[in-house]
């Protein structure tokens, strides 16, 4: 399978993720201001500053010309990954519920967090099982999640909270400790963590393989 | 916009790329014809006798341009005065050495047909007027000299000093610098991976913000910056240009800050005395957004060999960049500031000139490229704008609009600056006034004092600092912050690796495959074995400096420094290559700062030539004095090295309960300028005790290779606060206890402490063994095996050993017992100043 990794300027983690999809399948990236998708059977929107956070993070790259046809793509069910700046992006598109605000402490910080998997069957997480503990860094200054009670009352029922921080390790305030949720369809995934930074021992761990893993099993059962 | 000006520019004019509308050309100011006077030389910076000899070069006064470029080109910030005899003194050559100093940035042979360029400079005066910013540009202009030579920015290192924490000023310049590094590092998508951060009075109101940087490229493709090709292009591209930083260089860099700039008061006199409304506006603002897109514009360009030479704008902005270009090619320049993208209505043109808007880069074009280099440049959105030629007159000439407002010989500019000899004298009485003591002379229970040691501001944990830095973006951060002595970096990114790794995932990754739980520090404890058996070859870097053993002793403190920074780097495993060095001190023209100069620069020289370790490159930041004196002189030192196989990098944890620990090389601890006298309030020896610095080397090499072997489960410096203290950080590193004993005849001999000025009672012996410093130390464990091959090499004690839930330290009579708890408690001090 193939993973098309967006770039936009002022993306930084898109070479980490092309790197860390290319463990599990091919990956290519591709450019913001072209269209074409290039066969992607899956899409990252990687970590960064795009568009160097002007006005919103995410605010300005939901509207570059690849995201149209990402809209498209996940219109179609295709299977859609936005990891921090990406799951800004993603929540700016409206192709994913609820927004991610400044972190209480109004800081930036880096800190390896452990996180529990809450739904283990959707495509991001079948490699992963019910409960268990993925350590997976997390870097941002604006990741505290956010969504009115009710929304939060029907995510959890519909099973869209996919990640929770692990007890103490919700650093930045995230309601009901939300670190990675998914669309109704289950085709599109957005999280705060980058597991593209856990995909090698020799950097720290690599449970973060787990959620590219999951997509690489989800598009090839799909097709047998 | 006026009419392009017909000639060499005649090609693209800067209206084919979408100028934006508030661009406009610099007004000639009415007073183009009337001269400047001595005293608007003087305002600027410039000694009589230096405008004299201005006035011979050019054959007569210089104008307003003219005026404002000699006092930037030959400021202290740029024409290094008061220093360049004394680097010269420097070792600069090396087997591994690339490019040395003189260039955007030194290099050194890596292997893997790679060159990792490095370099060290400082923003210190800006900073002190507006942190965030100051810190912002620091992080900016030196990531700018690293891709500047065509290497792609790997990693970013911070040295910071500010007043005691008690201080509200230091604590608004500390927040402020570590938010701005982190602004700017984290955007840009370059990792920091260490750093520094000492609270020292002098420093209150002179803080120093150093920043390192680190880049790789292919050997053939490091670039120099020497303009060449009488007809070629001048290039200017990156941000529009405006009036922040104006004389930057000269009216801070190169001027003590006053005592009303700190307070905001009148200006009371003179030159230095402006206040700091006056000053902020010459603080440069970063925009990292911009240089990430100004970054892969670069080294697009240079991937594809479209640029003769290429410089960065730093300090003195276009003046110097263009200036050092032509001297380096021996050609001259013309320049129209008429051509230049301005961002502010009406600049004059020497404002255009020495302007120091941040993210722009100057290059040398052949006409024929440069259609390819402006249609790259608006691929990655940057304005580029033909703005001169290349000529062979060998001056340096300011047009504007096509008239000639300035006109200067290249070599007067750039060379002709008067060096100065420094008159060195050693001080008779101290210069430093005694710290105030925070520690009660009647505490002096061990437990009690390595609490006090692990919560005071110079000890304590940095975690609340480098928590607000991205470490592991670019995925080469194999050793993060407080998990190794040094920051430890794989050569080539993940993608090498991800290719083995890929062939292994084919197998399928069973669900119950779970990664290692890491226990509080981040990173998994041991390293699984990773399925490729090919080595992967990583590097090191280390940033370190302690400011009040040059104090102590500028000859042997520095000497101090630059042995840290080479054990920090033994203890993961690499052998040093190369150093950088940013040299902060006082004001040369007094004898005694003048002789801290000397001296420093002199340990200096002997310590790189020693360890095989040559100056590759640094900067040099004088005038870092105020009303209540000096700052403690301050060698900053950055040393790169490399290890064969980043799976076997060393770490500070204790892993494995059982092992042996042991105190290996020629540690002869001293209390003399230690952090307890400071905590004691003790006022600064008059020398330090002698390095035996053969033995220290060997002791590095044999810690080096014994970690290279994987036989050492851990390996950590002993530095400030002692044995103690290290020992401390091997248990709260690794979340493991420890048993020690030191024994009672193991210090033989302990150090007598060198007669300091105040009255000091002598330490008993077991303070000196528990908290003692000095070079060449360091806390080891492994196996009882590995100990005993080690022995052979160097001077091995084995002092105890790994487990149980607290850290208990027996040395003849006295006893300290601390649970991890009440170590981690202490040793997290430093939170409460980041809320």
């Amino acid at each position: 399978m193939k993973f098309g990794v967006l770039q936009f300027p002022g993306s930084c983690d898109e070479i980490d993720a092309l790197d860390a999809a290319g463990r599990v399948g091919d990956a290519e990236i591709l450019w913001h201001g072209d269209r074409a998708l290039k066969g992607a059977d899956a899409i990252v929107v990687p970590g960064g500053f795009s568009y160097g956070d002007y006005l919103r993070a995410g605010a300005i790259a939901r509207f570059s010309p690849v995201m149209e046809s990402v809209i498209s793509f996940a219109a179609d069910g295709g299977p859609v990954l936005g990891i921090c700046n990406g799951f800004q992006v993603l929540c700016e598109a409206r192709l994913l519920p609820g927004a991610l605000l400044g972190n209480v402490n109004r800081r930036f910080i880096f800190r390896q967090v452990d996180i529990e998997v809450v739904n283990a069957d959707t495509s991001f997480t079948l490699a992963c099982t019910r409960g268990e503990r993925l350590s997976i860094p997390a870097k941002h200054s604006w990741g505290r999640y956010h969504a009115d009670e009710q929304t939060l009352g029907e995510m959890e029922d519909a099973g869209q909270v996919v990640l929770r921080y692990a007890a103490e390790h919700n650093f930045n305030g995230s309601a009901r400790d939300i670190a990675g949720v998914r669309n109704r369809a289950g085709n599109v995934f957005g999280l705060m963590p980058h597991p593209e930074h856990a995909v090698d021992e020799l950097t720290g761990s690599t449970d973060g393989l787990k959620i590219f893993e999951s997509v690489r099993l989800a598009v090839e059962g799909a097709h047998v | 916009m006026s009419e392009p000006h017909p000639g060499p520019l005649a090609g693209r004019t800067p209206e084919t790329i979408d100028t934006p509308p508030e661009t406009t050309t610099p007004t000639l100011s009415p007073s183009i014809e009337s001269l400047p006077s001595l005293e608007d030389a003087l305002a600027l910076g410039l000694t009589r006798a230096e405008y004299e000899l201005v006035c011979e070069k050019q054959g007569g006064p210089p104008n307003h341009v003219e005026l404002a470029m000699y006092s930037l080109l030959w400021s202290e910030h740029c024409a290094y005065k008061h220093s360049k005899k004394l680097l010269r003194t420097l070792p600069t050559e090396g087997p591994h050495v690339v490019m040395g100093p003189g260039e955007n940035a030194g290099a050194v042979d890596v292997g893997d047909g790679l060159a990792c360029a490095f370099k060290v400079e400082s923003h210190n005066h800006p900073s002190a007027v507006e942190p965030f910013q100051g810190a912002a540009t620091g992080v900016g202009g030196i990531l700018r000299d690293i891709f500047a030579i065509g290497a792609r920015p790997i990693a970013v290192l911070d040295s910071l000093r500010f007043g005691e924490v008690a201080s509200a000023r230091a604590r608004y310049l500390l927040d402020g610098a570590v938010a701005g590094i982190g602004h700017y590092g984290n955007s840009i998508g370059v990792p920091t991976v260490g750093g520094e951060v000492y609270f020292e009075g002098p420093y209150e109101h002179n803080c120093l913000v150093n920043a390192m940087a680190l880049g790789l490229a292919p050997r053939e493709r490091l670039v120099r910056s020497a303009a060449a090709g009488p007809g070629n292009v001048i290039v200017l591209f990156g941000a529009s240009t405006g009036r922040d930083g104006i004389g930057g260089a000269s009216v801070l860099a190169s001027t003590e800050l006053g005592e009303s700039d700190i307070l905001g008061s009148a200006p009371p006199h003179g030159v230095e005395g402006h206040a700091v409304k006056d000053k902020r506006p010459t603080v440069q603002v970063g925009d990292p957004f911009e240089e990430k897109k100004l970054l892969e514009c670069s080294l697009e360009l240079l991937e594809q060999g479209l640029l003769v030479s290429l410089q960065d704008l730093g300090a003195a902005g276009l003046t110097s960049s263009a200036a050092e270009m032509a001297s380096k090619g021996e050609v001259g320049i013309d320049v129209d500031v008429a051509r230049v993208p301005l961002r502010e209505p009406d600049m004059e043109p020497f404002e255009v000139m020495v302007s120091e808007s941040q993210e722009r880069m100057l290059c040398v074009v052949e006409p024929a490229n440069l259609d390819a280099v402006q249609g790259l440049c608006e691929k990655w959105e940057v304005r580029s704008a033909a703005i001169g030629t290349v000529t062979d007159t060998g001056r340096m000439r300011v047009l504007c609009d096509g008239q000639v407002v300035g006109d200067m010989p290249v070599r007067a500019l750039v060379d002709d600056c008067p060096l100065y000899d420094l008159c060195p004298q050693k001080p008779s009485e101290a210069i430093y006034p005694a710290p105030a003591a925070t520690l009660p002379p009647e505490t002096h229970a061990p437990s009690e004092v390595l609490l006090a040691l692990l919560a005071s501001p110079n000890i304590a944990s940095r975690r609340p600092l480098f928590e607000q830095y991205d470490a592991i973006v670019q995925s080469r951060t194999v050793r993060r912050p407080e998990q190794a002595d040094a920051a430890v970096l794989l050569l080539q990114r993940n993608a090498a690796r991800a290719r083995a790794h890929a062939r292994d995932a084919m197998r399928g990754l069973t669900p119950a495959d779970t990664g290692g739980h890491t226990p509080d520090a981040a990173g998994p404890t041991a390293d699984a074995p990773s399925t490729s058996t090919e080595a992967v070859p990583a590097l090191a870097v280390s940033i370190d400096c302690n400011g009040r053993r040059v104090a102590a002793d500028p000859y042997r403190g520095t000497i101090a420094a630059v042995l840290e920074c080479a054990s920090n780097l033994a203890c993961v495993g690499a052998e040093p290559l190369g150093t950088t060095n940013n040299l902060n001190f006082g004001n040369p023209e007094k004898p005694h700062i003048a002789w801290q100069l000397t001296e420093a620069v002199r340990g200096l020289g002997d310590a790189c030539r020693a360890l095989e370790a040559p100056i590759v490159g640094g900067n040099v930041s004088l005038y870092n004095e105020g009303a209540t004196g000096p700052i403690y002189p301050t060698p900053v030192i950055g040393m790169v090295g490399r290890l064969p196989d980043a799976r076997r990098a060393g770490r500070v944890g204790f892993a494995r309960a059982g092992d042996a620990i042991a105190l290996v090389g020629p540690f002869a601890p001293s209390l003399a300028a230690s952090e307890l006298a400071k905590l004691r309030g003790e006022p600064l020896p008059d020398g330090l005790p002698e390095v035996d610095f053969e033995a220290v080397r060997a002791a590095q090499a044999a810690v080096r290779d014994a970690v290279r072997a994987g036989a050492l489960s851990s390996a950590h410096d002993i530095a400030e606060g002692g044995l103690a203290v290290a020992l401390a950080e091997c248990c709260l590193a690794g979340g493991l206890g420890a048993a020690v004993d030191l024994g009672e005849d193991l210090w033989e001999t302990t150090r007598p402490v060198p007669p300091s000025r105040g009255s000091v009672s002598p330490a008993p012996p077991a303070v000196t063994a528990l908290f003692g410093e000095g070079s060449g130390g360091f806390v080891v464990s492994a196996g009882h095996a590995a100990l005993r091959t080690l022995g052979e090499h160097v001077r091995v004690r084995s002092i105890g050993t790994v487990g149980g839930p607290a850290l208990s330290i027996a040395v003849g009579a006295s006893h300290a017992e601390l649970t991890l708890e009440e170590l981690k408690r202490a040793h997290g001090a430093l939170a409460e100043l980041f809320p």
